[in-house]
């Protein structure tokens, strides 16, 4: 006889298909991969990303970058839920704007940073699904990168990797910009030509073992000068 | 006789001698959750052609999201004339696999015969079945023997399917759209690699979970030819700094040293004969 029954009382029939009311879920977050990253160096500041948009095993985009130009002198880099990178980066671009018309100048780094946190902190009981990352230059001309969580909590730091290689990728910069872990190095400041090729180094090696990151890398740098951008191809497969 | 339980099914109903020991390892990982088994999210194809059956396979190994092996063999071998392809669980994929080989053998030795792809197909399904999709191993068996050119597909539940072309796992969307382009009864070997190459190359694209080299298997009566890799993957590690550290870079905190006390108590030696 079927063999699950010798495990049970003889002469009671267990009910194998449930019949009652079902709860059918919707989930409204989808992740759609990718990575972000952000370098302040003395004078100019870097946010780099994968190009590559993804859902579950599939390609959606080869040609997706995540950073996002705000002002002349920052730049945001957004990953996760791609929807919500859309939607928050047109909210923040509205309220620059605003700010512009009412007080006559335009929003630095650190200003946009509180403010942005302010404006996720707004969805905490129904996330978006995005972490951010700003880079730019604040009032006195030096690097300056802000961290975020997806419900706003951010801090000040010199380097920060976000998005599905960020466990990859933070470490490896903690060694090398941060200088940890190592005993009898020089602590050389970084300068803009080794922080850059640092960048792209780390985004090869993490498109070699994360499967959401590849396709291509977008560099902006930010110096006092302007916004650069350079595009950089990393494994497609 | 010993090897008649090679063929004896085993006591019907699921074997739960190991649920006792299972809940008690569950107690021991941290946050009460087994490690996760490494799936190989592939994409593997196989092709019949005039003289043989051609084999082929990506050779990335994912945990979940992250890649564990750029250079794992998917193509593993069954007989001399028999070779399977394997996606699902890499453990899973691997232990049947060998299972399989091993009673094949032990069969070849007893009856004097070289195994049939048919039989080899039948040793799976029945396995496979009696465990109710719990291996998780999808599997493309392809081989040459005194019957014809043959490729067969065995599903983790236990279902078979014997085809001339088919691809399995996650890659197997892409690749089946290049094989059904593409494919031709009693193909030429050349034509045939051709295809398959062109097949894995499109799961490599397309699929997350596939990537890094294409290897290729040809099972002919001459023999068996096993191309790893058949096509190196074109993305190389091209790095610009080298990221080198001097010896004396990681700090020692303390440093313990114990002496082993070892005395010769009795030396011989033994000739191994060599002849």
């Amino acid at each position: 006889m079927l063999s699950s029954h010798t495990f049970e009382d003889p002469g009671k029939m267990r009910d194998y298909h449930y019949t009652g009311p079902v709860e059918h879920r919707f989930s409204p977050y989808s992740f759609n991969g990718g990575t972000v990253l952000a370098v302040a160096g003395e004078d100019f500041a870097i946010v780099a990303s994968d190009t590559r948009l993804s859902e579950g095993y599939s390609i959606h985009s080869r040609d997706s970058p995540k950073c996002y130009k705000l002002t002349d002198t920052t730049v945001i880099g957004c990953s996760g839920f791609h929807g919500d990178c859309l939607t928050l980066t047109k909210i923040i671009d509205a309220r620059l704007k605003m700010y512009k018309h009412s007080n006559n100048k335009t929003m630095t780094s650190g200003a946009i940073a509180a403010m942005l946190s302010t404006i996720l902190y707004g969805r905490r009981f129904f996330p978006y699904y995005v972490y951010n990352i700003i880079g730019g230059l604040d009032e006195q001309g030096k690097g300056a990168v802000y961290s975020f969580d997806p419900v706003g909590s951010y801090q000040r730091d010199t380097y920060k990797a976000g998005g599905s290689a960020s466990a990859m990728l933070q470490p490896l910069l903690d060694n090398q910009i941060g200088f940890k872990n190592m005993e009898g190095v020089q602590h050389v400041p970084l300068t803009q030509e080794k922080a850059v090729q640092l960048v792209k180094d780390v985004f090869i090696s993490a498109a070699e073992r994360d499967v959401y990151t590849g396709d291509a890398l977008r560099v902006c740098i930010i110096t006092k000068e302007g916004i650069s951008e350079q595009t950089v191809p990393l494994r497609k497969d | 006789m010993a090897l008649s339980n090679v063929f004896e099914t085993p006591a019907a109903g699921f074997n739960f001698d190991n649920t006792s020991r299972n809940a008690a390892l569950e107690g021991l990982f941290d946050g009460g959750q087994t490690p996760k088994p490494m799936k190989t999210g592939t994409t593997i194809a196989g092709v019949v052609f005039k003289d043989g059956v051609v084999l082929g396979a990506d050779t990335r190994a994912t945990s979940s999201e992250v890649v564990a092996d750029k250079m794992c063999a998917k193509i593993h071998y069954i007989a001399p004339n028999i070779y399977c392809c394997g996606a699902g669980t890499a453990a899973d994929t691997e232990k049947t696999t060998d299972i399989l080989s091993s009673n094949l053998t032990i069969f070849s030795l007893n009856s004097g015969r070289n195994p049939r792809v048919i039989m080899a197909v039948s040793i799976l399904q029945d396995m496979l079945y009696r465990y109710r999709g719990q291996i998780g191993a999808n599997l493309i068996l392809g081989g040459v023997d005194c019957t014809g050119n043959h490729l067969y597909t065995v599903g983790p539940y236990g279902s078979v399917n014997k085809v001339p072309y088919l691809s399995m796992g996650s890659g197997d969307l892409a690749a089946l759209g290049i094989l059904e382009d593409g494919f031709k009864h009693d193909m030429e070997l050349e034509e045939a690699k051709e295809l398959v190459r062109l097949a894995i190359h499109a799961g490599i694209m397309s699929d997350l979970g596939s990537g890094n080299n294409i290897d290729i298997c040809v099972i002919t009566r001459q023999g068996v030819d096993y191309i790893r890799p058949y096509q190196v993957s074109e993305y190389k590690d091209n790095r610009k700094t080298k990221y080198k550290y001097r010896p004396g870079t990681t700090p020692v905190l303390t440093e313990k040293v114990v002496r082993l006390k070892l005395e010769v108590v009795q030396e011989s030696m033994q000739r191994m004969d060599t002849a």
